[in-house]
């Protein structure tokens, strides 16, 4: 085959100038952001380069503040929407009746708009003076008096922010585990029984090893996303999230470049930076520990 | 212990939700497996042999008949409770686990009573391993393995429990050509070994006939012929299985009684004492065909294949129901080709005749 | 003897029975759990505001259902121009993407060139990058580019993916050579093969891709909410946010509600067209945002 290489390249520059000026140049140039002491984002001078963005960022409470919701956030979600989405896909490849239906239904939320819903959840948690809202009736139901949980106790506004986002993050977990648990021949089950294998041993010595890539798949992008949370959190408690409590590391990044703390995008990068640090480190401890119990 | 199927009868409900009539797979099924043989199930795909395999090891309920083991009624019992090893299409292996664990696998489940040691767990995989030869491949996974060495680790697998009754699924539909010769003769010999009750399905005739203590012809869920495979290739009872034994398969003529003899168009093939008058259905083996000058059944040469230990005749007829048939010959035989035109005479023994319409066997006096 | 495994079988079969029923109880509940806040956002965007504020303890259900709601959406807050610029957003963004990696993944796939592998290793190794790292800079590039408050400007650094370019790559890939040599032999041009053979072949790729751009663009957030602050330029995510804060001049609930309902419609009835297409392309390797 001759190479035809003018050609290709012709073929390859919008995309290749598209991703150079809005993923490369700026994956660069962060770095170098965040480097630069008391950058001015109107004039454009700096000062300095060191590490005091980085030192700046690590002792402002609103960070530490960000950084404490999301690790929360990412350890409660993350194993308990992929424990409830393998409850239900299980259950879900054992029936055949309404299957479809469930299935639908169940992948409702990853196509409604994160912003839209999460104002939805708001109003069911919200407590107001004239009404104190559907769960709380729920909960005044069982003999509890009612929580604010949308303004109240930290505790209670980082359980509504975890609910929510389970419940947005579900669809995409069950589909993957649902056509994982599909793939796993019935030969093998077949085979179990006939060697009188129970409901139990089979389910953990054949059905989590054989869809043990997609669970280890679908924890390493929980982490990853789980770590990225903001929206959700915009939706519950708007976008002053500082004030909330409520902010994420995301949200700090943003804030620090945006919103009413905004116009520092050194403080941003070094946040940013942090974050796919601690991101990229999460993801390689995975990627280890899978290599170790993934099978094949 | 003998397997006797009673009776057995399988249906499945339509999938086409417009005909509500229910899918026989197996229709009234009767056959006694004798204690210690090798029974091949054979028939064309959708013929009901996997079906049976099946009602057997007790992952499908019978929809009428029953199943004995020896002298108990097993068609109640689950299948785990029936004390059979069954070695599937594919396998079935668990990709995680090693040979090893694969082995170990049905013993780690048994319980109560049966629970075993450790150690003599370890020194049933052992017997087990040793018996299909994979010691050295123990700490392997599945994925490292070649068909045929997967194949014997199924094997292995299914034997580890010391199982009443073996059970094989197309064992062999997986492995290239030269595999398949040499595990079939394994399956043999494991079988002779152990001398369990074994059934094995499969839709190669040839498969079947070379290893089988008894075959099973099967055709639309209802057996057609069972016995020792040279007596149901010698002796078919209806064009059916004529046809699905053998290979090359059997010729078969349009052909006609007149006055006592077999007439191929023109030809007067034979005699055949005590027939009436009737058009019918002949059927010749290859091996049936003798080439001889002025022989009985006149035919047109297309060419002849030397294969060696002996030759295939391809050859034309105007009555033959395919196009060409084939005739083996011994390769010491010389005969002259004659202007495209050779003759044969036709052995008794290896020419069957059918009813036209019922497909069934007519016996004649030679 | 028999008798035994007739009990044995009816306590097997009751076993089964109630697991059964365990099942579809928990799949149901699950069902409810995820179809409940939709009906609440209907029931409640058909609430009359008075009604509503009256509730002291919510309503399962009115027996005075009233579109009040959505016509004060679309009269009090300007709903019917952020679903304009959502419309033109997602249009342009998918048309634009498609554009540019269409051809992309074509020359990854079927020409030949030097430096290929290494250029399509960088271009995955991008995958790898989040967008909160990139993000910054872009906001200062388009400030300074006096992008702001354009659809130049949102439109921009949404236009390509690696990874819709590395789907398209495989599944272009799977084409057999001979087709390509063919109509080389035929004297077809590349561009007249890539639009005449590989793309209707690869029609269900490019159109799960350009469902799945489609989703991401009409619920995206974060980077709209940067690039604008003018309302007349705000998607529908930044207009429902807009909405519930400074809104209809009051807390308006059912409302706000009407307007949730009125930008989560289109998107549900493109997933119930699209069923299979969206949740077999999200199998294949979606991840939400």
């Amino acid at each position: 085959m001759e190479k035809n290489n003018h050609k290709a390249w012709l073929y390859l520059i919008p995309a290749m100038i598209f991703l150079g000026a809005f993923m490369v140049y700026p994956l660069i140039d962060v770095f170098i952001y965040s480097f630069e002491e008391n950058y001015h984002s109107v004039s454009q001078t700096y000062t300095g380069i060191g590490l005091f963005n980085y030192k700046y960022v690590l002792s402002d409470p609103y960070f530490l503040q960000a950084l404490k919701n999301t690790f929360i956030l990412v350890v409660i979600t993350v194993p308990v929407s992929t424990a409830m989405a393998l409850i239900i896909s299980v259950c879900l490849a054992s029936i055949k009746k309404l299957r479809e239906l469930f299935q639908t239904i169940y992948f409702l939320p990853y196509v409604t708009n994160t912003l839209a819903v999460g104002l939805v959840f708001m109003i069911l948690f919200k407590k107001t003076p004239y009404s104190d809202g559907l769960i709380n009736m729920i909960i005044n139901f069982f003999g509890f008096s009612s929580v604010d949980f949308i303004g109240g106790p930290y505790w209670a506004k980082m359980l509504v922010l975890c609910t929510y986002t389970v419940w947005v993050v579900m669809p995409f977990k069950i589909l993957i585990l649902t056509s994982a648990l599909a793939g796993v021949k019935q030969d093998y089950y077949n085979a179990a029984k006939i060697d009188g294998t129970s409901k139990i041993r089979t389910f953990f010595r054949i059905t989590v090893p054989m869809i043990s890539p997609m669970l280890f798949y679908l924890v390493i992008t929980g982490f990853i996303g789980a770590f990225k949370a903001y929206s959700d959190a915009v939706a519950l408690f708007g976008t002053d999230l500082n004030s909330a409590e409520m902010n994420t590391i995301v949200g700090y990044v943003y804030d620090m470049l945006y919103g009413n703390s905004g116009g520092y995008p050194s403080y941003a990068s070094a946040a940013a930076i942090i974050l796919f640090a601690i991101v990229l480190t999460i993801t390689c401890i995975n990627l280890i520990v899978s290599k170790k119990n993934v099978h094949y | 212990m003998k397997v006797v199927l009673q009776n057995l009868t399988k249906k499945f409900p339509n999938r086409n939700k417009k005909q509500n009539a229910d899918v026989i797979a197996v229709d009234n099924f009767n056959f006694e497996i004798p204690d210690g043989k090798l029974v091949g199930l054979l028939g064309p795909s959708g013929c009901g042999k996997s079906t049976t395999l099946n009602l057997i090891s007790g992952l499908l309920q019978p929809t009428d008949g029953k199943i004995f083991f020896g002298d108990e009624d097993v068609t109640m019992v689950p299948a785990e409770k029936r004390g059979i090893g069954l070695v599937f299409q594919n396998y079935a292996l668990y990709p995680h686990l090693t040979v090893k664990q694969n082995i170990l696998f049905p013993l780690q489940n048994l319980k109560g009573k049966e629970k075993l040691s450790k150690n003599e767990m370890e020194k049933r995989m052992a017997e087990a391993a040793a018996l299909v030869q994979l010691d050295t491949l123990l700490d392997r996974k599945p994925s490292e393995l070649s068909g045929g060495q997967q194949q014997r680790v199924a094997i292995a697998r299914a034997l580890v429990k010391k199982p009443k009754v073996l059970l094989l699924d197309e064992p062999l539909s997986n492995l290239d050509a030269r595999l398949r010769l040499q595990t079939r003769e394994e399956i043999k010999r494991i079988q002779q070994k152990t001398n369990v009750t074994t059934v094995f399905v499969t839709h190669d005739q040839e498969e079947a006939m070379s290893i089988s203590d008894l075959i099973v012809v099967m055709k639309d869920g209802v057996i057609q012929q069972s016995g020792k495979p040279q007596d149901v290739y010698d002796d078919p009872q209806n064009l059916f299985v004529a046809k699905f034994l053998g290979n090359p398969p059997i010729n078969v003529f349009d052909a006609e009684v007149k006055g006592e003899k077999l007439f191929i168009g023109e030809n007067a093939v034979m005699d055949v004492k005590g027939l009436t008058d009737k058009k019918l259905v002949a059927a010749i083996r290859p091996e049936g065909f003798v080439p001889s000058e002025g022989g009985s059944l006149n035919c047109s040469l297309i060419r002849v294949e030397v294969m060696g230990r002996d030759i295939s005749v391809v050859a034309s007829h105007p009555l033959c129901q395919n196009v060409t048939f084939r005739a083996i010959i011994g390769s010491e035989k010389n005969y002259q080709i004659n202007d495209g035109k050779i003759s044969f005479d036709i052995l008794p023994s290896k020419i069957h005749l059918f009813d036209k319409e019922t497909e069934k066997r007519i016996r004649f006096e030679a | 003897m028999t008798n035994d495994y007739l009990k044995l079988q009816k306590s097997a079969d009751l076993k089964r029975r109630s697991l059964n029923t365990i099942i579809y109880l928990l799949l149901a509940v699950w069902a409810l759990i995820v179809l409940f806040p939709f009906y609440w956002m209907i029931l409640t965007s058909v609430k009359g505001y008075g009604a509503y504020s009256n509730e002291k303890l919510p309503q399962f259900f009115t027996l005075s259902p009233t579109l009040e709601n959505y016509v004060e959406a679309f009269t009090a807050v300007p709903l019917a121009d952020y679903f304009l610029n959502t419309v033109i957003f997602t249009c342009l963004t998918t048309l634009i993407m498609l554009v540019v990696i269409i051809p992309a993944a074509f020359a990854f796939s079927r020409l030949e060139f030097k430096g290929k592998n290494i250029l399509f290793a960088l271009f995955l190794s991008l995958m790898m990058i989040p967008n909160e790292l990139v993000v910054i800079t872009n906001y200062v590039t388009i400030t300074n580019l006096d992008l702001k408050n354009t659809f130049t400007g949102l439109i921009l650094p949404s236009v390509t993916s690696v990874f819709y370019i590395y789907l398209l790559k495989e599944n272009f890939s799977q084409i057999p050579d001979e087709l390509y040599y063919a109509a080389k032999v035929d004297g077809t041009s590349d561009l007249k093969y890539l639009f005449k053979v590989m793309l209707p072949i690869c029609k269900p790729t490019v159109i799960t891709i350009t469902i799945l751009k489609v989703i991401e663009c009409w619920n995206s957030y974060v980077w709209p909410r940067l690039i604008t602050d003018d309302k007349r330029y705000f998607l529908v995510s930044n207009g429902i946010q807009e909405i519930r804060e400074n809104g209809f001049g009051r807390e308006n609930i059912p409302g706000m509600m009407a307007a949730v309902v009125a930008i989560s419609i289109p998107l549900i009835l493109l997933f119930l067209i699209f069923r299979k297409k969206i949740m077999s392309g999200v199998a294949r390797g979606g991840t939400k945002g």
